[in-house]
């Protein structure tokens, strides 16, 4: 049995923005599932809480505009 | 005239800037209900969703300038017992207690308090109740939009000791036309604040109500005292009751509990076999079926 | 929480209510000094939280203190119904004059409690009610104002009783009382109290149940009578599925999850919710030929790992190859969340989800992006308009069709 993640989700972030220490300090605060953590000051993703995404766009609004985008996987 | 809840009905919620009661605050405000104030102790001066936020009942009380009709109370177990002592002390007459686990001899204390002062508890461990198209007081049918779908005003009143199946029965009575009238969820644990028995002499006297729904589940007297009322009482409601948990009747299943507290059979009359018998006896057919609810309701009113 | 009978009465000797010499015992040598200090005959008792156990041989007469020994290291090797005792009881096999019932328990339609007492105890105080009625006093006592002597007076005297006697049952009958307020007692059960020939009475056997929601506030006291709160006290043996299931709720404090399967065993899994959708599914599911493999919890609004976390449980049951995953309306739990939960517990095990979830009714929250996730797996689904009956007819027609 193997343990699978992103099944469902995905989040792009725009490499632009992936080096923003502010940014990624914010993201890391508002998600409320954690998939952002902001190790070193740049944006990296938790793999294993991206299908806990409750869709609250809370990231998408916390990124400049195209920042940071979710994919879901089934459409 | 309804049952309990009218459209100027004002009510308090306790330990409001809790996460489930910031959304039970979202959720009624959005229906339409009045919640004047909160309380939080420690929390005063702030705001959840525009509600202000109090230490104190007496505080809440006063910023309203009058009497407030009524109160959630969604707090921790070991709080629960005082924050209904508090608010019963405050002259408020109608308490929703939302909060599960709490110890049966602290129910019995609020239960026997407010019968001395004239107010009425439903719950423990329950959403509460809502009158369709008027007001909703606790999480009862969730966000506004979803409990607008579930529930359209109509003829029938619920009363079920499962919260979420409250929801189910009510959206089956919707799409048959019925509608409700009020729906209670009263609660799954062994001591509630008010029974079927102590709850339909409000439905008998509200004149949009035509029939009566229960579910009723295993564990308890609370289908005898229904019976026995209604023997004393000469109803005009016909009732359709359903029962779930027929399956506890198994003799590998005694002694367990499942769904809820107060739903463990400890004795042969807590029986779902028993029960079912004894209510038939008493003229309320107990359907198989969710499904078949509206059926029953229909041909009892003769629509 | 139930009460080992030695427990039970340390609790009633610590109310003030007089008990005989007794010895808690854990080796063959300590019942042979506890039976050399009580002195005379003694009962030794084997301490299992199982009834029967007079049956299985778990109680038995020595008349000296070796064979008091000799039968506890008997005792203590003996299983009961698949539970090996924490120890014995010696108890002097005392001189009864005359048995009696007390007790105190709920009374869910007064939301009282009440006191029973009896003058014919020491046999099912149920059989007497029904045949002696007169024999059986019964008083409801206040919940919020103290409690009174005269109220303990009224049921012992209700049963006929006067006289010496009177005073004497009435004293144990108001400690029992305290005693079930003070500690949050379901029940508190003392059957029999015995009159000794020297006219005193003590309580012979104590039957004692606190309430689980109860039992953090008694902490302290419990652990002064000697409860080790960690030791599992349920009426079966937890099985490795309700185990599990119980540790993944444990793990994640997002939504509620609860598995049983003592009692079940079909073919069909079941994740399902929440408590009265529930008993109404598996009774669905039974009332039409299906056999639940389980009974299952889903409510609160569960994390995707948490919900995939039961699903995979039932999977893994031997015999369970299609689950069934249906709720009655949700409006907290999320319809999307419980459907990546259960599909993705499929593609874990290696299963297609098309093919292992039976049927999907949940209607409610999120509900139309749920649907899409079900869509793109190709699993069938329902909406409110299809009934918790049909579809959990549904899955047993699909189960007994991939049988047959």
């Amino acid at each position: 049995m193997s343990e699978r993640h992103a099944i469902f989700i995905n989040i792009e972030i725009d490499p632009a923005i992936a080096a923003d220490a502010a940014i990624a300090a914010k993201l890391a605060e508002v998600c409320p599932v954690d998939i952002f953590s902001a190790t070193d000051s740049t944006i990296a993703l938790v793999p294993e809480n991206l299908d806990e995404c409750v869709l609250c766009n809370l990231c998408v609004d916390a990124a400049p505009p195209g920042g940071v985008k979710i994919i879901k996987l089934y459409e | 005239m309804s049952v309990l809840l009218h459209p100027d009905f004002t009510f308090i919620v306790q330990g409001i800037t809790g996460r489930e009661a910031v959304n039970l605050t979202r959720e009624c405000l959005d229906y339409g209900s009045k919640i004047v104030a909160g309380v939080t102790p420690g929390r005063k001066g702030r705001e959840v969703h525009g509600v202000p936020v109090f230490d104190t009942v007496e505080q809440a009380v006063a910023h309203h300038g009058g009497p407030i009709d009524g109160a959630v109370a969604t707090v921790p177990p070991a709080f629960t017992k005082d924050a209904v002592i508090e608010a019963i002390e405050n002259e408020i007459k109608l308490i929703v207690v939302v909060t599960e686990r709490i110890p049966r001899r602290d129910v019995a204390q609020m239960v026997e308090l407010a019968n001395e002062r004239g107010a009425r508890i439903i719950g423990p461990n329950c959403l509460g109740l809502i009158t369709p198209g008027v007001a909703k007081m606790g999480g009862i049918g969730g966000p506004a939009k979803d409990a607008a779908k579930a529930y359209k005003p109509g003829v029938v009143g619920v009363m079920s000791r499962s919260g979420g199946m409250t929801t189910e029965i009510s959206s089956s009575l919707t799409a048959a036309g019925l509608g409700v009238s009020t729906a209670i969820s009263i609660g799954g644990d062994a001591i509630i604040g008010s029974t079927y028995a102590e709850l339909i002499g409000l439905f008998e006297a509200d004149p949009q109500t035509e029939a009566i729904v229960i579910y009723t589940e295993p564990g308890g007297r609370m289908e005898a005292e229904l019976v026995d009322w209604r023997a004393a009482n000469n109803p005009r409601l016909p009732i359709v009751a359903f029962m779930a948990g027929k399956f506890m009747d198994d003799e590998e299943m005694q002694g367990m509990s499942f769904g809820h507290a107060g739903t463990i059979v400890e004795g042969a009359e807590d029986s779902a076999a028993q029960k079912i018998t004894r209510l038939e006896a008493a003229g309320i057919p107990v359907v198989e079926r969710i499904d078949q609810i509206p059926a029953r309701v229909k041909e009892a009113i003769g629509r | 929480m139930r009460f080992y009978e030695f427990e039970s009465r340390r609790i009633v000797e610590r109310a003030g209510i007089p008990v005989t010499k007794y010895g808690f015992c854990k080796t063959a040598d300590e019942a042979r000094r506890s039976a050399t200090e009580i002195g005379g005959p003694t009962v030794i008792k084997s301490q299992v939280l199982t009834g029967g156990r007079m049956k299985a041989g778990g109680v038995k007469f020595a008349d000296t203190p070796d064979q008091a020994a000799e039968y506890a290291d008997e005792i203590l090797q003996l299983e009961i119904a698949g539970h090996l005792p924490v120890g014995v009881l010696v108890d002097p096999k005392a001189e009864v004059e005359q048995e009696y019932y007390a007790a105190v328990l709920w009374d869910g339609r007064a939301k009282r409690p009440m006191l029973l007492f009896s003058d014919m105890g020491g046999i099912d105080i149920e059989a007497v009610a029904e045949e002696h009625p007169d024999h059986v006093g019964r008083a409801h006592i206040s919940n919020l104002h103290p409690i009174f002597d005269f109220e303990a007076k009224q049921a012992v005297a209700r049963c006929g009783m006067t006289g010496s006697e009177l005073g004497r049952a009435s004293r144990i009958l108001a400690a029992l009382a305290h005693l079930q307020r003070d500690y949050d007692m379901t029940l508190a059960e003392i059957n029999p109290v015995a009159r000794l020939t020297d006219g005193s009475f003590v309580a012979l056997d104590a039957h004692m149940e606190m309430e689980d929601e109860a039992v953090g506030r008694h902490r302290k006291f419990l652990e002064s009578i000697g409860v080790d709160l960690a030791e599992p006290r349920e009426m079966y043996q937890p099985s490795e599925f309700e185990r599990n299931v119980k540790a993944i709720d444990a793990a994640d404090h997002r939504g509620v999850i609860q598995g049983k399967d003592h009692g079940f065993h079909g073919n069909l899994g079941l994740v399902i919710g929440a408590g009265g959708g529930s008993l109404t599914l598996t009774d669905a599911v039974r009332s039409q030929g299906g056999k639940p493999a389980n009974y299952a919890e889903i409510g609160g609004n569960p994390s995707v790992a948490k919900s995939c976390g039961l699903a995979k449980q039932v999977l893994q049951k031997e015999g369970v190859d299609k689950i069934a995953v249906m709720m009655s309306i949700v409006s907290n739990t999320r319809v999307d969340i419980v459907a990546r939960g259960v599909i993705k517990a499929c593609l874990e095990l290696g299963k297609d989800p098309g093919e292992t979830i039976a049927i999907f009714r949940i209607p409610g929250a999120w509900e139309d992006e749920g649907y899409k996730i079900l869509d793109h797996y190709g699993v069938e689904y329902c909406d409110r308009s299809v009934s918790m009956w049909e579809a959990a007819g549904r899955a047993v027609a699909k189960v007994q069709g991939g049988a047959a």
